[in-house]
């Protein structure tokens, strides 16, 4: 007697199984069609870093204290500035990142004295070469500026 | 002796190479076959393909250069690996941590394992042929994620934990997001119970599948889940309770035979049991600082050594850490447990079929960068 | 046949292959596809949509790009059989189109022993996946040629005794007898075990899962077709699906009345349309159960056709023979 309750077991364990899948075929589905919709993304993600724009100065703070680079555990940042004033500190001339070797720790972004590093929200980053992951952050900023000016100006002539 | 003569000089057996590119070696494991027919007559796992020296940058790094390190040992359980180096440098250094913090540890360790679990209980399944509830267990891992990122703005290799707290604050949005995962679980259990748990082909394919007994799994050092199938019921968050896990009414599943089964059984109600842990922790979680203040950005912890176990997805885990008195370790050394889980293959495989040879990998659950590390 | 020409009967002939390759090569596109969005929707994902609507182009690109890959051949692999495999893995299952009854009078040959026919040619198969898995020269793909040639083995039996049983009833071996004795009840109603052992069996004959043991993708990396790329993979596959319609059918015509409507109605919709509605919901419920449950180890297999499947079938076939013989 036991075979044939194994048997009949057996097969309605198979028909509850097959029950669950049926049920499914009716749900919406959960995929978002990436490149064609996106899911927003949430508040705290980390992207590669980059420098932050001041409303007051309207330009980064970094004071070329080297603070990020040397605690960078994968070497990602070059910092240059050179001592353009008297007094004060230096002066960045250049801020680059090699992205391809970035753990996104984000240990440069909360040793960074002035907070002028943030996390950028780029995250449809492709390149074919080493050079492509180099990331120039100056050049970054100067085009967000460019940016902001461009949307100031077109706001200024809607009002 | 006599058996290994045996094999040796028999014509009938042949060596096959399961991996290292295999879809079922996870991660790059090759396992050296001796096959006779279908049947194993030794297996030999070779590892090392994934090392990167873990050990070797935590000790030429700061301590806190080493925490995104940890996530990258068991990319699974990145949560649980920054909770346990956080926990082990803080004992060396003697830092207190706040409350809050400590709970919001807690939740996010609990949902990371059940984001591991969730993705062992698909892949597993995936081993064993059954594609859906893959997909399925990995859309839940997807709210997982979506929790976890919410939080640590990342989603596999967190770095959440800081010494003396965490690096954000919990809002209201994430207790909404964690309620709701949890009770959507409700209904995900009852549909894996009828889809795969009492599932016939299932069931056997995996009892009396790959039994490693009570004494071998002693021997081999197998912990976690799979020595909890055998029916130990040791789980560091009981018997050393860290951070706050001694406040939480929680029961550590047990198996009885210690086959693939048991270990599948032991995983899903370890689920169930971790959004218990983190359904009370929702409750109590306190008001407060989350991060002590006057950590210096230089850790330099005084010279002593010190050695903390965790639970982590997989079994017992540990940092071993010394301090000189400078700012990185001088000694660092992980104890993973996926390299005795892996080892005790050697015992368990043979006799068995290539495709058990499969079902018992799988239901181990290796992630095998950790042991490389 | 009627007018016992020779000419009109070769002509029938050919021009029943030239509709049969179109119809193979259109169903097995089609059926890919649909596999692919059956799967997709049990898995809560839309499955292919950027080929043309809805994806349904998908599988004419896939099929060029097989097509205009390279046929690579592993060393020390044997040439001739390597690249006699897929093909004959996949004329055989052409044979099979010859027979099956379409609808009222449109069968290619309705030859008096088709069922026999049908399921001899099947069988080469097996042979095909044996000589593919053997050729070439990998631990994986033999392993897998041998776990198909015993799963076969032990699956021929009861399909063929489950068929017995609709034969016995029907006291012939031709299609369209058995279909038109079909025009009021079904067999499926009066042969249910029959249908369920038939179903059973056919998936495993068409290496289907949960019985797809010989490509156990997790377990032998792809079986006996690990080896084979571009056209010579695209033939396996074909081959599979074209197997499947043809399991299908087949089960169509024995068990679930062929060309005819449920209890003589026929709605006004023709037989080949109720003959095709009914194996494409056949063929769906074989993807439905692809998609649902978890692989059987060879052994189990083996277990539950010996054990269980034979047993049942031909305890069957004798209560059939019995009731036949007393009616």
């Amino acid at each position: 007697m036991g075979y044939f309750k194994d048997i009949f077991n057996g097969g309605l364990s198979l028909i509850e199984g097959m029950g669950v899948t049926a049920r499914r075929l009716f749900r919406p589905l959960v995929t978002v069609q990436y490149p064609r919709k996106k899911i927003p993304l949430s508040s705290a993600y980390r992207g590669h870093i980059e420098l932050k724009i001041f409303g007051e100065s309207g330009t980064h703070k970094c004071i070329v204290c080297l603070n990020c680079e040397k605690t960078c555990p994968s070497g990602v940042i070059r910092v240059q500035g050179e001592k353009l004033k008297e007094k004060g500190p230096k002066t960045l001339t250049s801020y680059v990142i090699d992205f391809s070797r970035c753990s996104l720790c984000g240990l440069c972004v909360e040793i960074c004295p002035t907070s002028t590093l943030k996390y950028s929200r780029e995250y449809e980053l492709v390149g074919e070469t080493w050079a492509d992951c180099k990331i120039d952050l100056l050049a970054r900023l100067a085009r967000q500026v460019e940016e902001m000016e461009a949307e100031k100006k077109t706001q200024g002539i809607a009002a | 002796m006599d058996e290994l003569e045996k094999i040796e000089g028999n014509e009938r057996v042949y060596s096959l190479n399961l991996g290292p590119q295999h879809p079922s070696t996870h991660g790059v494991l090759r396992i050296l076959l001796d096959l006779d027919g279908e049947y194993i007559v030794k297996a030999d796992p070779v590892i090392g393909y994934g090392h990167r020296g873990h050990e070797k940058m935590g000790e030429n790094r700061q301590y806190k250069q080493f925490l995104p390190n940890t996530s990258r040992m068991d990319y699974l359980s990145g949560m649980l690996y920054n909770h346990g180096f956080v926990l082990a440098v803080e004992k060396l250094a003697g830092i207190k941590v706040p409350e809050r913090a400590k709970y919001i540890r807690v939740i996010a360790s609990e949902l990371n394992r059940i984001s591991s679990h969730l993705l062992w209980f698909g892949t597993y399944l995936l081993d064993l042929g059954g594609i859906t509830p893959f997909l399925y267990a990995f859309d839940d891992r997807e709210q997982i994620l979506d929790i976890l990122d919410a939080i640590s703005g990342s989603r596999l290799t967190y770095s959440y934990c800081r010494f003396g707290g965490v690096s954000r604050d919990v809002d209201m949005k994430f207790i909404e997001m964690t309620r709701a995962f949890l009770k959507r679980m409700e209904a995900r259990w009852v549909d894996y119970e009828d889809l795969v748990t009492k599932n016939v082909i299932f069931i056997h394919r995996t009892r009396d599948v790959g039994v490693i007994s009570l004494e071998l799994a002693r021997q081999y050092g197998v912990t976690g889940p799979n020595l909890r199938a055998c029916g130990v019921a040791f789980d560091v968050r009981r018997s050393e309770p860290y951070e706050v896990y001694d406040r939480f009414d929680f029961e550590i599943p047990t198996g009885s035979k210690g086959d693939a089964l048991d270990r599948y059984v032991v995983r899903f109600r370890e689920m169930q049991q971790s959004c218990r842990i983190i359904d009370q922790a929702l409750e109590h979680l306190p008001e407060g600082e989350i991060m002590t203040p006057k950590v210096p950005q230089k850790l330099s912890p005084p010279k002593g050594e010190v050695y903390t176990a965790f639970e982590s997805a997989r079994g017992l885990t540990a940092y071993y850490l010394v301090s000189d008195g400078s700012p990185g370790p001088y000694r660092c050394h992980i104890r993973v447990p996926s390299f005795g889980n892996l080892n005790v293959l050697n015992d368990v495989l043979p006799g068995t079929l290539v495709a058990d040879a499969i079902a018992i990998l799988g239901s181990v659950d290796l992630v095998i960068p950790e042991i490389d590390r | 046949m009627s007018e016992g020409l020779l000419g009109s009967e070769l002509f029938r002939l050919i021009l029943g292959l030239v509709i049969v390759l179109a119809f193979s090569q259109l169903n097995a596109l089609f059926l890919v596809w649909l596999e692919r969005k059956v799967s997709g929707h049990i898995q809560l994902r839309p499955g292919p949509m950027e080929v043309g609507p809805h994806g349904l182009l998908q599988t004419i690109i896939d099929g060029v790009k097989l097509v205009g890959k390279e046929l690579i051949m592993p060393l020390k692999a044997d040439r001739k059989l390597f690249f006699l495999a897929p093909v004959l893995v996949f004329t055989p299952v052409l044979v099979g189109f010859l027979v099956l009854p379409f609808g009222p009078g449109l069968i290619i040959h309705d030859m008096n022993v088709g069922v026999l026919l049908v399921f001899a040619f099947s069988t080469i198969t097996v042979l095909a996946i044996l000589t593919g898995g053997w050729a070439s020269n990998n631990k994986y793909a033999l392993l897998g040629a041998v776990r198909s040639v015993a799963q076969n083995v032990a699956y021929e039996i009861p399909l063929l005794l489950a068929v017995m049983s609709v034969v016995l009833m029907v006291h012939s071996l031709s299609f369209s007898q058995i279909v038109a004795s079909q025009k009021t009840v079904w067999f499926v109603f009066i042969q249910p075990l029959a249908c369920l052992i038939y179903l059973i069996a056919a998936t495993a004959e068409t290496n289907r899962a949960p019985f797809d043991i010989p490509e156990a993708e997790s377990e032998l990396v792809a079986g006996f077709h690990t080896e084979y790329g571009g056209m010579g993979f695209g033939l396996f596959f074909l081959a599979e699906y074209t197997n499947m319609f043809i399991v299908c059918a087949v089960a169509t015509s024995l068990f679930f009345g062929g060309w005819n409507g449920p209890f003589g109605i026929s709605l006004g919709i023709p037989g080949v349309f109720w003959f095709l509605i009914k194996t494409y919901f056949l063929i769906f419920v074989i993807m439905w159960v692809r998609w649902t449950f978890p692989r059987v180890r060879f052994d189990q297999l083996m277990n539950f056709s010996w054990k269980v499947l034979i047993p049942l079938s031909l305890v069957n076939l004798v209560i059939t023979a019995i009731v036949v013989k007393i009616i």
